[in-house]
């Protein structure tokens, strides 16, 4: 074959240091994450500088860790988390720069585009089965509760706290309050999300951008109702209402939610990226697949969204 | 740091010839399949030769009874936990699917490469931060007896939650969130390669079986991983102080749900590891059968059933939570079900073999050696499906035997099918076979002599995961640490192979072995270009598979 010259549409692409980037990243992120969360050397005031990075209540492993929580000083480990994040995010916009400026140098053929298409609903369905996982938990929890505080072994010391942890109507937040609200906020962003696309199409760039600028703010939004809303929920909490974070209904709620949120965020900050791409003349009516990609995640998102509202939202709210 | 020097990036067109990049470029910023292969079969061989020493270190501990080795028995555990974790992670997985994966299947299907190349590397590059972040578990605090997590590779509550309060099973959490990342990121590349970068005229009922075995596979990882990432955020947010209760009674949480979220990743993964398995086996025994494989698409599909069953069956693994006994016989019912299409494969592998003119070349021997044990791992697979025998053998030494024969012997046994098969293919020379002959015979011995004894330890009742034991069980542990010295033998003439394979340099031909080797991979040179299929390869439409 060598020497022959390349006859087929195929992607080759010259080496990249982002992938190698990526992985030291990745590293430097999660020793971050395990730092700032549990520490790294336990306690013993040797080394001032040693434990400002990596020390975090591990003065004795012999208490149970939970009692050990509240011994929290100094603490730099949300240094790392800090710089693997940014180095994480500095790793990606090099990444996806090359790619769009791939893209505009015509090597995204037709065969190619499908390539990517097919890339994302991989990657869309690896994220369902993500969410599988937390609603798994939360069905679970929330069906069989009853059932288990009888027949199983392990919680017979705890029955009661197992059989009323999840019961209906005694807590959960008002459905027809923000989540409402949340709700027709995510809806009519999926509405604008595709006004911008058929807009992209016919080429009326200005209602694209229009459209587009809408659904980012639209976004923003829902993770600021999302946000006053948990500080009611930790606000509540601190008046002596225990629930949101002690049992597992408020577990799969904040965690459920929490999940969904960080989706919301990715989401945005990707349509955010189109809607500049977009401002600076990228994105052609015949070939924009960034644009659909975003709208794909952004309608997953919805999706998972419309889930978490009526299970997680209203059927706790009335009973189950 | 960014840019590429001058002198690496190749010239415009530069795919045209076997110009390759100098070596950083070409090794660190690679977007080449077969260099990625290359990396992930060296990245297997040094995870291997870890877990190795930690399995070999626990044979020798129990060749006796009494702590002869270990301070306690917790740093025994950590090497139980961790000789799993790497292994599966970083061992059988990297070297099935990303070594073997990547360097065949674009060739198999007829494409240049991958369909993201980029995304290729950073499943790669994911790997090494994880494995770090593995080997620093070892070293930092797990609990009150030491360094290290001693919870073993399933990782239960609340062992791994207020049993294991210190940071070393954090990192294995990162480790674990890392290496499964770059799995799903492979999956993704293998389903759009094979889906959407086939070559003209291939068919998917042309597909060569390997390029089959890893496409269920991508699938099985695509949709069992990331339920496994979410347990694992589970068990991450539980060991925070003030953290989550998804897995505290005492909070309305429920440890035994950790085990569903992880057996239904945990189940598919055993089928991950071993279908790649089976799509190499498939190759090597046509190839020296001088025969197609019988039943070409009952083989295709039986795989597709295996995959799709692999995720209906998780349970089977959790027998004795104290489960409602309708669930038991729905999950038993289901996990007898999966020796169906297993059956299938076995026997069209015997049938390929009737009447065919047989070469017993090392990569046969090693593939007959897998089909062999393979039947004894999933008999014994059979028994231990039923609830009521497994309520006996449950975490018994007899469940260790069992899943050793069909990992140890069966994927193992696949990976070094693969790579003495293809060996002259991927470095161009050929392996000496006395080397190779003594290493397939010292491990096929010694692996049957660990593991053999084990059935009889497991039938008698000897428990997995302690570091001593009583002296009736004695003998038979003698016997099965005698296998670690004859199978670290085998191990050390494996080297001694590829060391004396890359002095030597035998060079090899095209197609090597001859007119039995039908698919695309044998129409390139060995090693093949550094960019193949220029020009695409048509596949007519008599083509065998």
């Amino acid at each position: 074959m060598a020497g022959h010259a390349v006859e087929h549409d195929y992607h080759l692409i010259p080496p990249s240091p982002w992938p190698f980037l990526s992985g030291i990243a990745a590293l430097v992120w999660g020793v971050g994450m395990v730092v700032f969360f549990a520490g790294l050397v336990p306690r013993t005031g040797e080394s001032p500088m040693l434990e400002f990075f990596f020390s975090k209540g591990l003065d004795s492993l012999q208490d149970s860790y939970r009692a050990a929580g509240d011994k929290v000083g100094a603490d730099g480990g949300w240094i790392i988390l800090v710089v693997g994040t940014l180095f994480a995010a500095y790793v990606m916009y090099g990444w996806w720069k090359d790619v769009a400026a791939e893209s505009k140098a015509g090597d995204h053929t037709p065969v190619v585009d499908i390539g990517l298409r097919y890339g994302m609903i991989m990657f869309i369905m690896q994220e369902a089965m993500f969410f599988v996982g937390w609603f798994w938990m939360f069905f679970e929890l929330g069906l069989f509760h009853k059932m288990r505080a009888a027949w199983n072994p392990d919680v017979l010391e705890n029955a009661d706290e197992y059989a009323t942890s999840m019961a209906p109507g005694i807590k959960g937040v008002d459905p027809w309050n923000l989540p409402l609200m949340n709700t027709v906020i995510l809806l009519l962003s999926g509405t604008t999300v595709t006004w911008a696309h058929h807009a992209l199409i016919h080429g009326d760039r200005r209602g694209a951008k229009w459209g587009l600028g809408l659904t980012v703010l639209l976004g923003i939004l829902f993770t600021f109702v999302q946000g006053y809303e948990y500080l009611e929920l930790f606000h509540e909490r601190t008046e002596g209402h225990p629930w949101i974070s002690t049992d597992a209904f408020g577990s799969a709620f904040f965690m459920a939610t929490g999940f969904h949120g960080l989706h919301v965020l990715i989401g945005t900050i990707f349509l955010a990226i189109m809607y500049l791409r977009l401002v600076k003349g990228g994105l052609r009516p015949e070939k924009h697949f960034g644009l659909e990609a975003a709208a794909w995640y952004w309608h997953f998102v919805d999706v998972v969204w419309l889930f978490l509202f009526a299970f997680v939202y209203i059927i706790f709210a009335v009973g189950m | 740091m960014v840019a590429i020097p001058e002198s690496e990036v190749p010239a415009e067109g530069g795919y045209d010839d076997d110009g390759k990049p100098g070596f950083f470029a070409r090794w660190f910023y690679s977007t080449n399949h077969k260099d990625i292969g290359t990396l992930y079969l060296i990245f297997g061989i040094i995870s291997g030769l870890i877990g190795g020493f930690l399995s070999f270190m626990m044979r020798m501990e129990l060749a006796e009874p009494g702590i002869q080795f270990f301070t306690n028995e917790h740093q025994y555990l950590v090497y139980v936990s961790m000789h799993g974790l790497i292994m599966i992670f970083f061992m059988v997985m990297p070297a099935l699917i990303g070594g073997f994966g990547n360097w065949f299947v674009p060739i198999m299907v007829g494409a240049p490469d991958m369909a993201f190349p980029r995304m290729n590397n950073l499943s790669f590059w994911l790997l090494p931060t994880a494995l770090i972040c593995l080997l620093i578990s070892f070293v930092v605090p797990g609990n009150a007896n030491g360094n290290g997590f001693g919870g073993s590779w399933v990782m239960y509550p609340p062992l791994s939650t207020t049993g294991h309060p210190g940071p070393a099973f954090d990192f294995i959490i990162i480790g674990l969130l890392a290496a499964g990342f770059s799995s799903i990121f492979g999956a993704i590349n293998f389903i759009t390669t094979i889906l959407n970068m086939r070559a003209p005229g291939m068919t998917m009922h042309k597909m060569p079986l390997f390029a089959w075995a890893v496409l269920v596979t991508a699938f099985l990882l695509l949709l069992a991983l990331p339920v496994l990432a979410a347990a694992l955020f589970m068990l991450f947010t539980d060991r925070i102080a003030g953290g989550t209760g998804f897995f505290d009674p005492a909070r309305g949480g429920d440890p035994q749900m950790f085990q569903h979220l992880f057996w239904f990743f945990g189940h598919p993964e055993v089928y991950i590891m071993i279908l790649p398995a089976f799509g190499i086996v498939s190759h090597i025994v046509s190839t020296f059968s001088k025969k197609p494989i019988f039943g070409y698409l009952g083989m295709a599909y039986a795989m597709v059933a295996i995959g799709v069953v692999g995720f209906v069956v998780w349970a089977h693994h959790m027998y004795t939570v104290g489960m409602d006994v309708n669930l038991k016989a729905y999950f038993l019912a289901a996990t007898l079900v999966i020796a169906v299409p297993t059956g299938v494969k076995i026997f069209s592998w015997l049938a390929t073999m009737w009447g065919g003119s047989i070469r017993f070349t090392i990569p046969m021997q090693w593939a007959l050696a897998f089909i062999f044990l393979f039947v004894v791992g999933g008999v014994t697979g059979v028994m231990l499906a039923n609830a009521g025998v497994d309520a006996y053998l449950h975490d018994t030494y007899y469940v260790v035997a069992h899943f050793h024969y069909v990992l140890s012997m069966g994927a193992v046994f696949g990976i070094f099918a693969g790579f003495y098969y293809w060996f002259g293919k991927m470095f161009g020379v050929m392996y000496n076979k006395f080397l190779a002959a003594a290493h397939f015979w010292l491990f096929f011995i010694g692996v049957n002599v660990i593991f053999f004894p084990q059935h009889f330890l497991g039938l008698n009742g000897m428990p997995r995961r302690y570091v001593d034991y009583p002296e009736e069980f004695a003998i038979w542990n003698s016997v099965s640490s005698m296998g670690a010295w004859i199978t670290l033998a085998g191990v050390a003439f494996f080297f001694a192979m590829l060391i004396e394979a890359f002095i030597v340099r035998r060079r090899v031909g095209d197609n090597y072995w001859g007119e039995g080797a039908t698919t695309l991979e044998w129409t390139l040179s060995s090693p093949p270009p550094y960019h193949q299929f220029n020009t695409l390869p048509r596949i007519e439409d008599n083509a065998e598979h």
